[in-house]
C-alpha cells in the first residue's frame, strides 16, 4: 500500500476532509460569527473537490486505492463512472450551500456546523460512490446518513423539523440493518466483501437474499417505491435549504450507488436483480406520479416528484451495464440540475419572513416575480421532460435504454407515469401564471436569484444545444 | 462437550431474544436482552474468538444495554398507551416475521457457503487481539479512520441537536469569583441614628 498515491488517488474526498476538520476547529475558535464565512469556504472545497473529480475524469484514471494482502482490489477505487458522479455530486452541493444563506439567516439557524455537516456528508457521498467493497460502501453511506439526520432536525426549535429528523433516522437505522444483514449474507455466500469477489462468486440461494437486503437498504436511501414512506414527511419537515440539498447531491449519489453496485458487484448476476430493480422502478413511478396529485404543499408534492423521478433512473438501471449505465449518468445530472434551481428557488419564496408552503402561496408570481416565474416554468418543464428543455433528452436517454433492453411494458409505465405527473407539474404553472395575486411576497436573495438563472440557462438553451457533450461524457463513464 | 456447550448457549440465545420481545415489562426486556448478549459472547469463546466476546461483554452489556436501562427508566412511557393498537397490527406482523422466517429457513436449506465457512481466530498471529490489531490498523486503515469521521460527525450532531444557550441559567464564574475585591462586595455606610439606610 502506498500511501501518498492512495490519498492521490483519493484526492476530492481527502479535500474535503481535511476541509471539515479544519473548519471544526475554526468553528470552535470563532463561534456562530465566522459561519458565513465557513460557508464560503466549504462550498470553495467542494468546489474544488469537484474540479480535482472532473480532471481525474478528464486523464481517464480508473484505479484502485487502499489495496493490501487482505484487500487486493483495493477498498476504493475511482472509476469513471463513480468520478463522473462525484463530480455532479460536489458541484451540486457546493451550489446548495451557496444559495443557502439567506433562508438560513431568517429562520436563524445561521450556526457554523450546517456548512460542516454539508461537507461531511459530501464526504460521504464520495465514499460510498468510490467504495470497491461492502464495508467502505456502508461506512460511507452512514457517514452520509448521519449528517442527513442532524442537518434534518437542524431548525431545533420546530416541531415539524425535529419531527423530520426523528423520522429519517428511526427509517433510516431500519434500512442499514436491512443492509448490512444482506452485506453478511452477500459475504458469507460469496466469501468476500470486494466488489471483484462478489462478482466472481457462484450464483446462490444465499447470495439473492443478501442481494434483495442490499436492493431495499440502497432504495430507501435513494427514497424509491416502496422504500420512499420517510420521503414527504422528511421533505416536509426539513428546512427549506436542506430540502434542496437532500434532493440533489445525495439523490444523484445514492442512485448512483445503486446502479455502480448494480453493474459492478452483481454484473455477473444480473439476472438475479434485473426483475426486482424493474418493479422498483415501476412503483416508484406511479406511486411518485399519483401521490402527488391529492397535495396541496409544495414541499410534498416535490417529495413524490423526487419519488417518482428516482424510478425514471431506475428504468435505466434495469436495462443493465450496456444499454443503461450512460442513460442513469445523463438522467440524473439533468434531472437534479432542473431539481436544484426548481426546489431552491420555490423554497427560498417567503412571505413575511416565512417561507411558502401551499400550492396557492404561489398565486400571481408571475405579476410580482416575472424573471423568478419564467425561470422555474422552464426548470419544471424540464423536470416533467417536455422538450425543449433539456430534462427531455434524459427521459429519452431513460426510454431508450428500456426498449432496446427489450422491457416496454416498463417505458410504457414511465409514459404514464410522465402524463399524470403533468397533472401536478401543471397545477404549480397554473398557480403561477394564471391566479390571481396574493399579498406580495419578500425580496429574493441575490445568491438564490443566481442558482436559479443560471440552473435555468444551463437547462434551456444551453444544455439543450450541447447535450451531445454531456452524452459523450457520459457514454465515456459508463465505458469505464 | 463444546457441542454440548454450544447447544445449550445457542437454546439460551434464542429463547432470551425471544423474551426480550415478548416481556411485558420493558425493564426486564433490557434484562433479558443483557443475557442474550452474555450468552452470544459465550458462543464466539467456543469458537476461540475470545477478544470478540470480551469487546461484546464490555461495549454491548456494559455501556449499550445500561443505556437503554437508563433510558427505559428514565424516560416517563406510558407503556400500555403504546402496546395498543398491537392487534391491529398484529397480522400484518406475522405474515412479515412468517416471510423472513421462510426467506431464513431457505437460505439454511440451501447453505453451501462460500470460502469453506474456515474461521480462523488467530491468523498467524499469537493472540486474536494481536490479530485484528494486525490488519485493523494497517491493512483497513481507511475504513478504521473513516469509522472516526462517523464518530465525529455523530457527536457533532449531538451537540448541534442538544447545546443551547440559555441566557437565564445562572453559571459558576470562577474568574469573577476570584478577582472579586473587597469594595466591591462590602460597603461600609454611616448610618444615623432613627434613620434606615
Amino acid at each position: 500500500m502506498n500511501f501518498l498515491a492512495d490519498i492521490t488517488t483519493a484526492l476530492p474526498e481527502t479535500i474535503l476532509l481535511v476541509f471539515g476538520l479544519v473548519g471544526l476547529l475554526l468553528g470552535a475558535i470563532g463561534g456562530d460569527r465566522i459561519s458565513g464565512l465557513l460557508r464560503v469556504l466549504a462550498a470553495a472545497a467542494l468546489a474544488a473537490a469537484a474540479v480535482t473529480a472532473f480532471v481525474q475524469f478528464g486523464r481517464g484514471e480508473s484505479v484502485p486505492a487502499f489495496a493490501s494482502a487482505v484487500a487486493p482490489d483495493g477498498l476504493y477505487k475511482a472509476t469513471l463512472f463513480t468520478l463522473f458522479a462525484k463530480g455532479v455530486t460536489y458541484v451540486l452541493a457546493a451550489f446548495a450551500l451557496f444559495m443557502s444563506g439567506g433562508a438560513l439567516k431568517s429562520s436563524q439557524m445561521e450556526r457554523y456546523e450546517y456548512p460542516l455537516l454539508i461537507t461531511f456528508g459530501s464526504f460521504g457521498a464520495g465514499m460510498m460512490l468510490s467504495a470497491n467493497d461492502l464495508m467502505t460502501l456502508y461506512v460511507g453511506i452512514e457517514t452520509l446518513s448521519l449528517s442527513s439526520y442532524v442537518l434534518a432536525a437542524f431548525r431545533r426549535d420546530s416541531l415539524k423539523s425535529a419531527e423530520a429528523g426523528l423520522k429519517y433516522f428511526v427509517l433510516g437505522a431500519l434500512a442499514s440493518g436491512l443492509l448490512l444483514y444482506g452485506s453478511a449474507l452477500v459475504y458469507g455466500f460469496s466469501g468476500g466483501t470486494s466488489y471483484a469477489a462478489i462478482a466472481a462468486a457462484p450464483s446462490s440461494v444465499g447470495l439473492v437474499f443478501g442481494l434483495v437486503f442490499l436492493i431495499c437498504g440502497l432504495s430507501f436511501k435513494a427514497s424509491a417505491a416502496p422504500f420512499h414512506i420517510w420521503t414527504p414527511d422528511v421533505y416536509e419537515g426539513a428546512p427549506a435549504p436542506v430540502v434542496a440539498f437532500f434532493s440533489t447531491a445525495p439523490k444523484i449519489a445514492a442512485v448512483g450507488v445503486l446502479a455502480h453496485v448494480m453493474f459492478n458487484a452483481f454484473g455477473t448476476h444480473t439476472a438475479s436483480w434485473k426483475m426486482i430493480i424493474a418493479i422498483i422502478s415501476a412503483l416508484s413511478m406511479l406511486v411518485g406520479a399519483f401521490g402527488a396529485l391529492m397535495q396541496n404543499s409544495i414541499k410534498r408534492i416535490l417529495a413524490y416528484s423526487s419519488i417518482s423521478n428516482v424510478g425514471f433512473a431506475l428504468i435505466a438501471i434495469a436495462s443493465g451495464v450496456e444499454k443503461g449505465a450512460a442513460a442513469v449518468l445523463v438522467y440524473m445530472t439533468l434531472y437534479v440540475i432542473a431539481t436544484l434551481g426548481m426546489f431552491g428557488g420555490v423554497l427560498a419564496l417567503r412571505r413575511a419572513g416565512k417561507p411558502i408552503d401551499q400550492v396557492s402561496d404561489l398565486n400571481g408570481l408571475v405579476k410580482s416575480k416575472p424573471g423568478m416565474a419564467l425561470g422555474l416554468l422552464i426548470l419544471i418543464f424540464s423536470v416533467a421532460g417536455i422538450p425543449p428543455a433539456a430534462g427531455f433528452w434524459g427521459k429519452l436517454q431513460v426510454f431508450t435504454a428500456g426498449i432496446e433492453d427489450g422491457m416496454l411494458w416498463l417505458v410504457l409505465v414511465g409514459a404514464l407515469a410522465s402524463v399524470v405527473s403533468l397533472g401536478y407539474y401543471l397545477r404549480l404553472v397554473w398557480a403561477m401564471f394564471v391566479k390571481p395575486a396574493k399579498e406580495p411576497l419578500d425580496k429574493t436573495d441575490i445568491s438564490v436569484a443566481a442558482t436559479v438563472a443560471i440552473t435555468t440557462i444551463l437547462v434551456f438553451p444551453v444544455l439543450t444545444i450541447t447535450i451531445q457533450i454531456l452524452l459523450d461524457a457520459a457514454a465515456r463513464a459508463a465505458g469505464g | 462437550m463444546a457441542l454440548i456447550a454450544f447447544y445449550i448457549l445457542s437454546t439460551v440465545v434464542v429463547l432470551s431474544a425471544l423474551f426480550v420481545v415478548a416481556a411485558r415489562n420493558p425493564v426486564h426486556s433490557v434484562l433479558w436482552l443483557i443475557l442474550t448478549f452474555f450468552t452470544s459472547a459465550g458462543l464466539l469463546v467456543l469458537i476461540g474468538a475470545e477478544f470478540l466476546a470480551m469487546l461484546l461483554v464490555v461495549v454491548y452489556v456494559g455501556a449499550v444495554a445500561v443505556l437503554f436501562l437508563f433510558v427505559v427508566m428514565m424516560l416517563d412511557i406510558d407503556f400500555v398507551a403504546l402496546k395498543q393498537g398491537f392487534q391491529n397490527y398484529l397480522v400484518v406482523g406475522l405474515l412479515v416475521a412468517l416471510a423472513l422466517l421462510a426467506e431464513i429457513g431457505i437460505v439454511a436449506a440451501a447453505a453451501t457457503f462460500g470460502g469453506g465457512a474456515t474461521f480462523q481466530p488467530s491468523p498467524g498471529a499469537a493472540t486474536n487481539a494481536e490479530a485484528l490489531s494486525k490488519v485493523l490498523y494497517t491493512d483497513y486503515l481507511l475504513l478504521f479512520q473513516m469509522s472516526g469521521v462517523v464518530l465525529l460527525v455523530a457527536m457533532m450532531g449531538a451537540i448541534v441537536l442538544t447545546l443551547r444557550s440559555r441566557p437565564s441559567v445562572k453559571r459558576q464564574s470562577i474568574a469573577e469569583q476570584v478577582g472579586r475585591k473587597r469594595k466591591d462586595a462590602v460597603e461600609l455606610k454611616d448610618v444615623r441614628p432613627g434613620q434606615g439606610i
